[in-house]
């Protein structure tokens, strides 16, 4: 039914820390490498080694760059996936029952054997966080790895999402955040965690955590100290460089 | 958005398929036999043609059954069943009219009914989507209806009808464009919204994640077309709503009668490719793209 739950007992989700996030797209590799194996049909590429290269992913990285109105501008990596949304538009536009979100925990999944491809759910999400496979013809999206968080035969430790597990720079938290006592509650308290696109009314699970007011040499007083030291103690050349300036201006 | 001729095909001529439906459905013109029998096979036709059509778009049209069982919640799969109930009672209105000489009346107000609601469905798939702040107006119903009834009652020779709704939805049209070309704006989702960055500065797409193109902006993020949007517009306007006004108003004859339809699906066709083509979705926004 696409119809949406009026409630789910937990909300899995996703943190994402922009401030740690180094843009290795680690992330997007583990994340193809899992998901192209177990849940549902491959993660297809199409033309992998020619000219035009694309393929289905259900995380990318974005970059964008940020310039203050003073100080240098900033560089901020940005993964995007599904944010599981509470009022999750693509469930309800579906014709077939295909999208749906789990009561238990708010997973927002896919059945790929009642997917028609119609594609309406890609457009309702304003977050593009649904891909039709174009090899499969049925739309893919982000599982939170609902075959490895619940999966008994992995280690403990490995029964997070494959993004969560892999990231080398800890950007990446998953929990309940339904659960204001749970890990990830607390860093989006701690640290303003935000909803992307709040006036779409979507309400989404995952937050984002702005990245922290970076260093400001530009701004600081300890730079004058070395300051006389570096500055430039010549304009002229000398020497070889110096004949050689003269020589040409010469000629 | 992605213009897909599948779709243009679809919307054009099942919007004027169910108008002439609904023109026939309450007697407009009542006739029966052999006449009745051209005018509900070109409805049949336009509105049967276009489900076809639309079938193309589909990843797995043999799977199309299931989405007849959503209707309480997806406009897509109120689409269907509509449209098919449209064709099963106008089929057996259509069996009275023709082979046994008798209008069942009720029958065809119910089909009449039906045709416009089916319309309304096709129309709400596309104003319900926030994401596209084009289209998410009470003006997309109400020029989709418009044109269908007007279309409609074109290709059902009702002249003065014909008249007042091609005026309507021309004039619908132009609020259309109007509203649509100030919607992104009145959204208020922007670059800032989308990334939570806005406090930070001035934001700007540095990299996208991948080099190569992907689905979703092949898909959404259609930047081609507008470069012709103003002069496409004219000619959908002056095709679509001017000229068969101009033919209509001339005393009436069949010549000038079937102008006016190919000239008035002509525009149509083009205002549809611009009604996608121009429509831009939010997801641009995070490749710096609209």
């Amino acid at each position: 039914m696409t119809s949406l739950p009026t409630h789910t007992q937990r909300k899995l989700g996703l943190v994402i820390d922009l401030d740690t996030c180094v843009g290795c797209h680690a992330c997007v590799v583990s994340c193809k490498g899992w998901n192209t194996e177990n849940y549902g049909a491959p993660l297809s590429d199409q033309d992998p080694y020619g000219a035009e290269p694309s393929g289905t992913f259900l995380n990318r990285v974005h970059s964008y760059e940020v310039q203050p109105t003073d100080g240098a501008a900033q560089l901020v990596h940005f993964p995007k996936s599904c944010l599981h949304c509470d009022n999750a538009p693509c469930v309800t536009v579906c014709p077939t029952g295909a999208s749906y979100k789990r009561q238990e925990d708010g997973i927002v999944l896919v059945n790929e054997d009642a997917c028609i491809g119609c594609g309406l759910c890609a457009w309702a999400c304003p977050y593009g966080a649904r891909e039709m496979d174009m090899a499969a013809k049925v739309m893919k999206k982000c599982t939170l790895c609902v075959d490895r968080i619940y999966n008994e035969n992995l280690p403990e430790v490995d029964r997070v999402p494959a993004c969560v597990r892999t990231c080398p720079s800890n950007a990446r938290h998953f929990g309940d955040l339904a659960d204001p006592g749970s890990a990830v509650s607390q860093l989006v308290a701690a640290r303003g965690g935000m909803d992307l696109m709040p006036e779409q009314g979507t309400a989404p699970v995952n937050k984002y955590l702005p990245p922290r007011i970076k260093d400001r040499l530009d701004q600081s007083d300890q730079i004058d100290i070395l300051a006389p030291f570096l500055a430039p103690v010549t304009d002229q050349p000398k020497g070889f460089l110096g004949w050689l300036d003269k020589a040409l201006d010469r000629l | 958005m992605h213009p897909a001729p599948s779709i243009i095909a679809f919307t054009t001529l099942s919007g004027l398929g169910f108008g002439l439906f609904f023109w026939l459905g309450i007697g407009m013109p009542g006739s029966t036999g052999m006449v009745a029998f051209v005018f509900f096979a070109i409805a049949f036709a336009l509105a049967g043609g276009g489900l076809i059509a639309s079938a193309f778009h589909l990843g797995h049209p043999e799977r199309g059954l299931l989405a007849f069982t959503q209707w309480r919640s997806s406009w897509l799969s109120r689409e269907a069943v509509l449209a098919v109930a449209t064709l099963a009672v106008m089929g057996l209105y259509a069996i009275g009219r023709i082979f046994l000489g008798t209008t069942w009346v009720p029958l065809g107000w119910l089909g009449a009914a039906l045709a416009q609601g089916t319309v309304l469905a096709t129309a709400m798939i596309y104003a319900q989507m926030k994401t596209v702040p084009r289209w998410r107006s009470i003006l997309t119903p109400a020029l989709f209806l418009s044109l269908s009834l007007g279309g409609g009652a074109l290709l059902a020779g009702q002249v003065t009808w014909a008249l007042i709704l091609l005026v309507v939805a021309g004039a619908l049209q132009l609020a259309w464009w109007w509203q649509g070309d100030r919607a992104f704006a009145a959204s208020c989702t922007t670059m800032a919204s989308a990334t939570g960055l806005g406090a930070a500065g001035q934001i700007r797409a540095f990299e996208p994640p991948h080099t190569g193109p992907n689905y979703l902006l092949r898909e959404m993020v259609h930047v081609i077309g507008r470069k012709h949007a103003r002069k496409l517009r004219i000619m959908a306007f002056g095709m679509g709503y001017v000229l068969p006004v101009v033919l209509l108003l001339i005393p009436f004859s069949h010549v000038m009668g079937a102008l006016a339809v190919i000239s008035h699906v002509a525009g149509i066709l083009a205002a549809r490719w611009l009604f996608f083509a121009e429509a831009e979705h939010v997801v641009g926004l995070y490749y710096g793209k609209r």
